[in-house]
């Protein structure tokens, strides 16, 4: 299998085969020694060479961490054969979702549909474990659409407005 | 002995109180709003009883569901925990009137220190040292002027009713004082509807050390050594050891002294500990008393060997305390940090959530009080304290030691946790050397870390992202989970992840 693997904004280019139990391993050009075990889900152990990894894999508000150790990279995983996983990277351009980091209340919407916003701007305040924390927007551009009103309940992830 | 006691609170705190329950034999009578049916006090608990809506006043605060509750399952003892009511005097009173036992102090003791200004009062009497100040309100700006005056700038000013920071003004210059005191007596209004606020002298880099107390029904009163509270990031305590690195014995027996004092002037009953601010010339002056079992209370018991939980409930039950203070003997060294759902890269912003992978650590030398378990939402009514990871050791490095290889086997996955912040603690050289105050943590967190990038590390993830493609991975797949994980169908798994990254390239 071949693919086009973006840990923490660094591409590579990763072919991993496996036959008889046996790994092939090509990263960037360079072939490696390595042996992969599921330990339990979302659990790898992972040799390269004789030295042993113990990765963790996760998704918080729609990204995937792995850790390895106690180092977290944000990881992002593309098969190069598809079109889009090739039109994808470093894509700034676009409509652009803006999401709740965490499960939460929306106490305050702070643009409203057609405003026009720098990066960094507060969109949204949600509320949680009486907390409140804004919302910002990722890019500069006009607000396209908001999916959410005051005093909804969202969780991780959903989507709060479309900035384009 | 009671048969069977209701434990009136939630999380890691209700899981601690029915571990010693079990222990003695002792039946667990829990209570729980909608949205802890499946916490993990329920799943332990011999009777598990809904009280209602998250919202905690209409829940784990409504005084009168959890004496209706106790009456229903015929407990014949209540433990509070910590937080919720365990300081309420009238929730106290309230049990003691439909002869419930309380297990904690009595209401009039409680009482007596709720009141900072009032225990001040009380405490003076028995020759209890104080930060220098007024012992009741100012009540006008000008006294408060003079006050100030007097005992020198910087002044530190108080809500009386107050507690975790509310209503606490820091005053430099004369200037200021105005200001200050309206915001104070306005934010203290606002937090406990109660504007007294009064004045004392600011300690410049204090350090926060307190002494766990025990009093039974007796007259005996014993303290149990102290703890070191200074790590504290907005006035919330974060990270606490015992002993002291700083208290001797001689210190320690002085301070321990006067604690009892304090306990002893209110007739203070069951455990609770004194609080105490410490200057640079290790003066100490007493802060405050917490009339409850304290998070921190693990520490504790481990340089101890005492099971603090187990004594309040003998004490409640009316049997003498088994030991004299001679017999208390401090032994090691230990660490607590205290796990939150809590965002490090987003100023600490609670991260409730799906708790998706969960590896605990264990060995040598640690204790883990938790009230999580993997596949359970951390729901966002509450107060979002996880679990406590306690190291101990031979001596204070070891006990370091032992927490910084515990933390790096612990995971939460799923959501945000504190547990790097732990990391970048116990490796701070300050901290190593013990040069703490109350002013630690946020001149750490001030300093921005030098994050080099480890190219070697960056690597394996690249491979280990690739495995987890092939191999499966459930976080791999977007939105709702599935149960069967990933590790049978490599082909699915496979095809998941195209689906994953398909959703990627359409944002």
């Amino acid at each position: 299998m071949l693919y086009d693997v973006t840990i923490d904004g660094k591409n590579y280019r990763l072919d991993l085969n496996r036959s008889d139990g046996r790994w092939s391993c090509r990263l960037d050009g360079r072939d490696l020694e390595v042996d992969a075990v599921l330990a339990r889900p979302d659990v790898l152990s992972l040799r390269i060479g004789n030295m042993a990894y113990e990765i963790k894999s996760e998704r918080v508000a729609n990204e995937l961490h792995l850790w390895v150790e106690t180092t977290r990279f944000t990881a992002e995983v593309r098969d190069p054969r598809s079109l889009r996983g090739r039109a994808r990277a470093g894509d700034d351009h676009g409509p652009k979702k803006i999401t709740a980091p965490m499960p939460g209340k929306v106490v305050r919407l702070l643009v409203r549909e057609g405003d026009e916003v720098e990066p960094g701007a507060g969109v949204a305040v949600v509320e949680a474990m009486k907390m409140q924390n804004e919302i910002k927007s990722p890019k500069k551009g006009t607000i396209q659409k908001i999916l959410v009103s005051e005093g909804a309940t969202v969780n991780a992830g959903d989507v709060l407005a479309i900035v384009e | 002995m009671f048969k069977k006691i209701l434990i009136a609170n939630r999380g890691e705190i209700a899981v601690r109180v029915l571990r010693a329950c079990h222990e003695m034999g002792i039946a667990a009578v829990v209570v729980y709003s909608d949205v802890d049916r499946v916490a993990l006090h329920v799943r332990k608990a011999d009777e598990a009883y809904p009280i209602g809506v998250p919202a905690a006043s209409e829940s784990y605060l409504n005084i009168r569901k959890i004496l209706d509750v106790a009456e229903r399952s015929g407990a014949d003892a209540i433990h509070p925990g910590y937080g919720f009511l365990s300081e309420n005097a009238k929730f106290a009173q309230a049990c003691a009137d439909v002869g419930l036992k309380f297990i904690g102090p009595t209401p009039a003791a409680m009482e007596a220190m709720g009141s900072k200004t009032r225990a001040r009062q009380a405490m003076e009497k028995a020759g209890v040292p104080f930060v220098p100040g007024t012992s009741r309100a100012v009540e006008s700006f000008d006294e408060a002027e003079q006050v100030a005056a007097r005992i020198g700038y910087p002044v530190m000013l108080k809500a009386a009713a107050g507690g975790g920071g509310k209503g606490m003004r820091l005053v430099h210059a004369p200037d200021q004082l105005k200001s200050s005191l309206e915001a104070a007596r306005s934010e203290a209004e606002r937090a406990f509807f109660d504007s007294e606020v009064y004045i004392e002298k600011a300690i410049v880099n204090p350090r926060h050390i307190e002494m766990q107390v025990l009093a039974d029904e007796h007259g005996n009163t014993v303290y149990l050594g102290e703890r070191e509270c200074s790590l504290q990031r907005r006035h919330q305590k974060v990270l606490e050891e015992a002993p002291s690195p700083i208290v001797d014995a001689d210190m320690r027996r002085r301070m321990g002294e006067v604690a009892v004092r304090v306990a002893q002037a209110a007739a203070y009953t069951n455990a609770g500990t004194v609080e105490f601010l410490v200057d640079e010339q290790k003066n100490f002056y007493f802060l405050e008393m917490n009339t409850r079992l304290q998070v921190e209370h693990p520490v504790t018991e481990l340089i101890t060997g005492l099971d603090l939980v187990h004594l309040q409930i003998r004490i409640a039950a009316g049997e003498k305390l088994p030991f004299k203070q001679d017999n208390v003997n401090i032994r090691g060294h230990a660490v607590e940090c205290r796990i939150y759902a809590e965002d490090p890269d987003n100023n600490y912003f609670p991260s409730p959530g799906k708790i998706s992978l969960l590896l605990q650590p264990s060995g040598p030398g640690i204790r883990l009080d938790d009230g999580m378990y993997e596949g359970w939402s951390v729901p966002i009514d509450y107060d979002p304290l996880l679990a406590k990871l306690i190291g101990y050791g031979t001596d204070r490095e070891q006990a370091i030691a032992r927490l910084t290889r515990a933390l790096s086997e612990y995971f939460v996955g799923g959501i945000k946790t504190n547990i790097s912040l732990f990391r970048r603690i116990l490796r701070d050289a300050d901290f190593r050397a013990a040069k703490l105050d109350t002013g630690f943590l946020d001149r750490m967190l001030k300093r921005t870390e030098d994050e080099r990038v480890d190219a070697r590390a960056a690597e394996v993830a690249a491979i280990a992202a690739g495995m987890f493609a092939t191999l499966g991975s459930t976080a791999a797949a977007t939105g709702e989970r599935t149960a069967e994980g990933g590790s049978r169908a490599t082909g699915k798994a496979a095809s998941n992840w195209k689906n994953a990254s398909r959703s990627e390239a359409l944002r």
